[in-house]
Parts: structure tokens; C-alpha cells; sequence
């Protein structure tokens, strides 16, 4: 199997998908001959042509509207965001419009897309190319959201968002595009199915329940408490919306303690609803409080070094979080 | 020949005219149901059906795309709702066609029609009907997609983004814009910059054209050209239609709080149907017995709908979790 990095592995998705099926496309700014700013696209419109990997005009709401025009038209269309913290001129295209198609028309219409961005900071990226919004997308009835941490996972996971029915949002955490290199299998069994998380590592005394860039800190921090005996279980969610709820629960009741690790502001976060259901469901099952661990509530990730260091969550902040749950 | 190239036959025009007034009469009814309690809420197209009629008469239900909003009840008739489907609409009942009873009456929607399942937002179905264009010219099959809004919805940036990209890639849509010269209670002159909409095609590079709404012959000389623009691959056309509203905004707004009582009753006086029964009359294609006639069926016709949708059941409450996503 080849080896490659998380972006890598979005466009062999994104290949595949547009060679097994010609309703595939491929829309947003950039993403023809640059083949996107972070080359998710790159060689895609050489390939395939201006018409399927289409450069649209810096405008997301029509980005998003667009694809929703020709999902209602039979097409598989896959939209880039450039940036996650700007999707939200679309946001009423795919909240209001697309989220709903198939509700408001009682099943007679769908709108199957995806909507990928790169999403999270830690690259220097400041207040406007670091933010983590998956918490408003989840929240919408409708959408599906998946946020992958592994270049295998983006692959698998990305098919099977571009088969999917319904819409997706699919975030992708722009810190590991490149970070490290992995077997990827090609073609079916590449696939991996939406909505199933992945215990990553092994662990008796906490549950850590964590996504994204997250996974990768909080794996670093669970090396750490082991060398003070503790063993941290650590689940990667890699589909947030739907959720696997009982991967979870089977682990805290192993475990009796679970943290929650996400990269967004802490208040109102995808972790906090997470947080919010374990509690309900392994009230009984619970022998410290459920945790959150995440960033601090101030407007975005700054841009000074300093600043940005300060705002994103790493090993020790983590290994603090989760020894304090650990020893409740 | 395609029916759009077909010359109007005084049938033609006879069966506009019948669906002009089967609108008023069913919204005439709707009024009387909303005033006693059973009908929660209308939006009138009082003052907007001979243009709306006109409009769809150019064009092809069944074959071409409809991106309907709010205000267009008699363009809805015109595209094949029945007067009972539309009633079952107004009821909210189970067997409202466009949405089972989820969304307010106005929001259309039925896919074997064409038509695009529309919500309640102002603006958001121009740039999605741009997208819906570009399918329609990648299948090459000459099917167009209309698209009708208001003049408040022209202040929305979706209408710059949705003609900029429909311009550009030379969508066969056309933009129908029902300029009533008010958005709830704020006048044109407090929502559209310059001497009115049709101007700002020239900025798109394509034609804008301006035309008396209460002109059936006139609107439908305008759209069925650019159908023959959009159907030759020339791209959209952008159509101002001016229009009375001779009704408040909705029955939730009353007009008289904020508009000149002598300025409504001469618009009252201009009302556009008797302006086309007369336009029949000296054509000799209409007698006034061939009118009586013809409101009395009217007439009936919305008798035996309202008592239908009256006595239809509504959803069941069972089904509110249905169509969320493509398996529930």
C-alpha cells in the first residue's frame, strides 16, 4: 500500500471517487490548475477536466448553493470551503437550504454533498485560519459531520461521505495534512463507514474521548500518565455527527472516568454535548465527574507565537486535565 | 415544435386566464378561512398573478426547473398544482404535496414537476438556481431553470452571487424578479439603489429587462425570449416585472398601518385581472358571458377543494422524526 499524508489521502479519495463515478465533481475557489491551497485537489482538473473540478468565484454562499443546485440535479458534488472560519457566508445555504431539503419537502427531494474545509489551528494560521466550527454543523438535524485524524480515516471516510445520501460536512485538520505518512489501502478497501469511532489506545483507569488534531495531543499526554501508572483509553470519534455513543459508553464502564478533549472553545463545544450525553448515560456507571479539556473561551487562536501557544490545548495541559480525572 | 415556440392560441390564454382566476378565488377563500380562525397563515399573490401566469405560460412545466418563492400561489397553479393540493397546503394536512404540512403555504415544492422544494428564507433559490442551471447545461437537454423573488430579495447578497455566477458560466436560468415596490413596509426607495433591478443585468453582462406586470402579453413576450436565450445557450436574463401588491405582505402585516390610504385605493383601482379580462374582450377571445362562466367554475372548483383538504387528515404526530436523513 502507498504511504501517504492526510492531504494526500483527500485527493486519492477525491480521485477515486471522481474515476469510479462520473457524477462526481469537484467546486470552489482555487481548486482547478493550483489544485487548492493545501493541493487537496492537486492534478484533479488536469485529469478530469475544468467542467468536474470547477473554479468558482470567491463567493461561499453560491459555493455552497451551487452544489446544492446540481445535488438536486443528480450530480455528487464535492464543495471546498478554503477555510473553515469562512464558511459561514454559506451558513444559511447549508443550515437553512441544504440541511433541510429533505424534511421541509416530507422525502421528495435530497441534497447528497460534501462540504469539505480544512479546520483547526496550531499553524500559525491567526483568528481567521485556525478556528474549529464543527459544534455549529453539529448541531443542525440533516447534516452529518466528520472530522478524521489520520490520512487512512480521511480516505476511507471521504468516500463514503461522497456515497452518502445525505449532506456532509467533512473537516479536515489542516495541522496533520502533512504531519505524518501512512499506508493507505486503495479502492474499496479504503472505505470506512460513517458514524463508528476507534478506541486508539487501551486503558483501564480514564476514557478520553477525542477527535481530530486531538487525538495525536492527547496521545502524547496518555504516554505521559502512563509513566505514572495511569492508562488512558482513548477514543477517536472521527464521525461527530452521528456519534458513536456506545463505543463510549463501553468504555467508561470499563474505565468509570471520562474527559472529553476537543481543540474549539470550551463553552458550547461539540465536547460539551458529548460531555452532556455520557453523563446521562453512565450516571451509574461514574466515579469522577465528566470532564471537559478544551480551549479557552476568547474570539479565535491569536497569531503571536506566545499567544497561539497559550490557546491551543497541548500534551501537559491534557495530561493535567486527565490526571485530575484519573485521581477524583 | 416545443409548446415554448408555440404562437398563443386564444385556448392558451383562455386556460392562463382560468388559472388567474382560479388563484384569486382560492386566495380570496384563504382570506375568509384565516379570518375565522382556520387557516394560521397566507402570503397573497393578489396583484402578482397575471405576471406570475404569464411568466409560467412561456415556458415548459415538466420539463424546465422552478425556483418558486413565497408569493408565487397562482405561478404555482400555473406549473400543475391543483386548486386542492394547494388547499391541503393551506390546511397544513398530510397530503400537502410540497412539504406533508411542514413549511408554511408558499413554500413549493414537487420533484416530478420541477419544482425545486423552496423555504422561507428570502433569496438564498437564486444562486441554487444558478447551480441548478449549470446541471441542466452539462445534461444538454435544453431544460431551463426559472427563478422568481421579490425586489427586497435583490438587496440579499445571494442575488449578486447567484446572476455573477450564472453570467459567467452562462446558465440557462431566468431571473424573474416581482417588483411590488415594497418588502413588508419598507418602500423601493429604502431598498434598491439606482433606478430599479432590471439596470443592474448590465453590470453581469447580461440583458435586463423591465416589463409591465399586469401585461400578459407583454411578460410573456419577455420570458418567452429569454427562454429562447437560455434554451440556444445564450445564458440568463434578468426580468423586472412591476407589480401592484393589493394585499399586506402576509396576514400577519396590515398594510394600511404604513402605506397611503388615497395610494391603495387607486392601486386597488388597477388591479390587473379586470385589465386582462379586458385585453380578452378586444381580442374577441372573451365574452362576458364566457367570464361569468368561467368564475362561476371557478368558484366551484375552490368549493369542492376547500371542503376536501378541510376534512383530509393531519400528520401524524408519529411521523415528526421522518426525513431527517435518507434511513429515518
Amino acid at each position: 500500500m502507498p504511504e501517504r499524508t492526510l492531504v494526500q489521502a483527500v485527493r486519492d479519495a477525491l480521485y477515486e471517487e471522481m474515476e469510479r463515478d462520473d457524477r462526481v465533481c469537484v467546486l470552489g475557489e482555487d481548486v482547478g490548475l493550483k489544485g487548492g491551497v493545501f493541493k487537496a485537489t492537486e492534478g484533479l482538473q488536469q485529469r478530469f477536466g475544468a467542467q468536474r473540478v470547477l473554479d468558482t468565484p470567491l463567493a461561499e454562499s453560491s459555493i455552497a448553493a451551487v452544489a446544492q443546485g446540481l445535488a438536486l440535479e443528480g450530480f455528487l458534488p464535492v464543495a471546498e470551503m478554503q477555510f473553515a472560519d469562512y464558511s459561514y457566508p454559506a451558513f444559511n445555504q447549508i443550515v437553512n437550504e441544504i440541511a433541510k431539503v429533505r424534511y421541509r419537502s416530507n422525502g421528495d427531494f435530497s441534497c447528497p454533498l460534501v462540504i469539505r474545509a480544512p479546520t483547526g489551528g496550531g499553524v500559525r494560521g491567526a483568528l481567521y485560519h485556525s478556528q474549529s466550527p464543527e459544534a455549529f454543523y453539529c448541531h443542525v438535524p440533516g447534516l452529518k459531520v466528520v472530522l478524521p485524524s489520520t490520512p487512512a480515516d480521511a480516505k476511507g471516510l471521504l468516500k463514503a461521505a461522497i456515497r452518502d445520501p445525505d449532506p456532509v460536512i467533512f473537516l479536515e485538520p489542516k495541522k496533520l495534512y502533512r504531519a505524518e505518512r501512512q499506508e493507505v489501502a486503495e479502492g474499496e478497501a479504503a472505505m470506512r463507514p460513517l458514524g463508528s469511532a476507534l478506541v486508539v489506545r487501551g486503558g483501564v483507569d480514564v476514557t478520553a474521548v477525542t477527535y481530530g488534531y486531538m487525538r495525536a495531543v492527547t496521545t502524547q499526554a496518555a504516554a505521559r500518565l502512563s509513566q505514572d501508572g495511569i492508562e488512558v483509553e482513548i477514543i477517536d470519534l472521527r464521525t461527530l455527527r452521528p456519534w458513536d455513543v456506545e463505543a463510549c459508553v463501553r468504555s467508561i464502564e470499563k474505565t468509570g472516568r471520562v474527559a472529553v478533549i476537543y481543540e474549539a472553545n470550551r463553552t458550547g463545544g461539540f465536547g460539551a454535548e458529548v460531555a452532556a450525553e455520557l453523563a446521562e448515560r453512565c450516571f451509574a456507571s461514574l466515579d469522577a465527574p465528566v470532564s471537559r479539556i478544551a480551549s479557552p473561551d476568547v474570539p479565535a487562536m491569536p497569531f503571536s507565537p506566545s499567544l497561539e501557544h497559550a490557546f491551543m490545548l497541548n500534551p501537559d495541559k491534557v495530561a493535567d486535565g486527565l490526571r485530575r480525572v484519573a485521581r477524583y | 415544435m416545443s409548446i415554448d415556440a408555440e404562437p398563443l392560441t386564444r385556448e392558451r390564454v383562455l386556460d392562463a386566464y382560468r388559472t388567474v382566476l382560479r388563484a384569486r378565488a382560492l386566495d380570496d377563500r384563504r382570506f375568509v378561512l384565516n379570518r375565522a380562525g382556520k387557516l394560521a397563515f397566507i402570503i397573497s399573490p393578489r396583484g402578482h398573478e397575471v405576471a406570475q401566469v404569464a411568466a409560467i405560460a412561456a415556458l415548459e412545466p415538466g420539463r424546465d426547473r422552478f425556483c418558486l418563492y413565497y408569493r408565487n400561489f397562482a405561478a404555482a397553479l400555473a406549473c400543475g398544482f391543483t386548486a386542492e393540493e394547494l388547499m391541503l397546503s393551506a390546511f397544513a394536512r398530510d397530503a400537502d404535496p410540497s412539504s406533508g404540512g411542514r413549511q408554511t403555504p408558499g413554500n413549493f415544492g414537487s420533484r416530478r414537476r420541477g419544482i425545486v422544494i423552496g423555504s422561507s428564507a428570502v433569496g438564498p433559490q437564486i444562486p441554487k438556481a444558478a447551480g441548478i442551471g449549470l446541471a441542466l447545461k452539462w445534461k444538454g437537454e435544453g431544460a431551463l431553470c426559472y427563478v422568481s423573488f421579490g425586489e427586497g430579495a435583490t438587496s440579499q447578497g445571494d442575488f449578486h452571487e447567484g446572476l455573477n455566477f450564472a453570467a459567467i458560466h452562462h446558465c440557462p436560468v431566468i431571473f424573474f424578479c416581482e417588483n411590488n415596490h415594497w418588502a413588508i413596509s419598507v418602500p423601493q426607495r429604502l431598498q434598491v439603489a439606482g433606478p430599479g433591478v432590471a439596470e443592474r443585468a448590465a453590470a453581469y453582462g447580461i440583458p435586463g429587462v423591465r416589463v409591465r406586470g399586469d401585461d400578459f402579453f407583454a411578460v410573456h413576450a419577455v420570458v418567452r425570449e429569454a427562454a429562447r436565450r437560455a434554451r440556444a445557450g445564450e445564458g440568463p436574463t434578468l426580468i423586472e416585472a412591476e407589480v401592484l401588491r393589493l394585499q399586506s405582505h402576509s396576514t400577519d402585516d396590515d398594510q394600511r398601518a404604513y402605506r397611503d390610504a388615497a395610494e391603495l385605493a387607486a392601486e386597488a383601482a388597477r388591479d390587473p385581472i379586470p385589465r386582462m379580462r379586458d385585453a380578452l374582450i378586444d381580442r374577441g377571445w372573451l365574452s362576458a358571458d364566457d367570464d361569468a362562466g368561467l368564475r362561476d367554475h371557478v368558484n366551484r372548483e375552490v368549493e369542492r377543494a376547500t371542503e376536501a383538504a378541510e376534512m383530509a387528515p393531519d400528520p401524524d404526530p408519529a411521523s415528526l422524526g421522518r426525513h431527517v436523513y435518507a434511513d429515518a
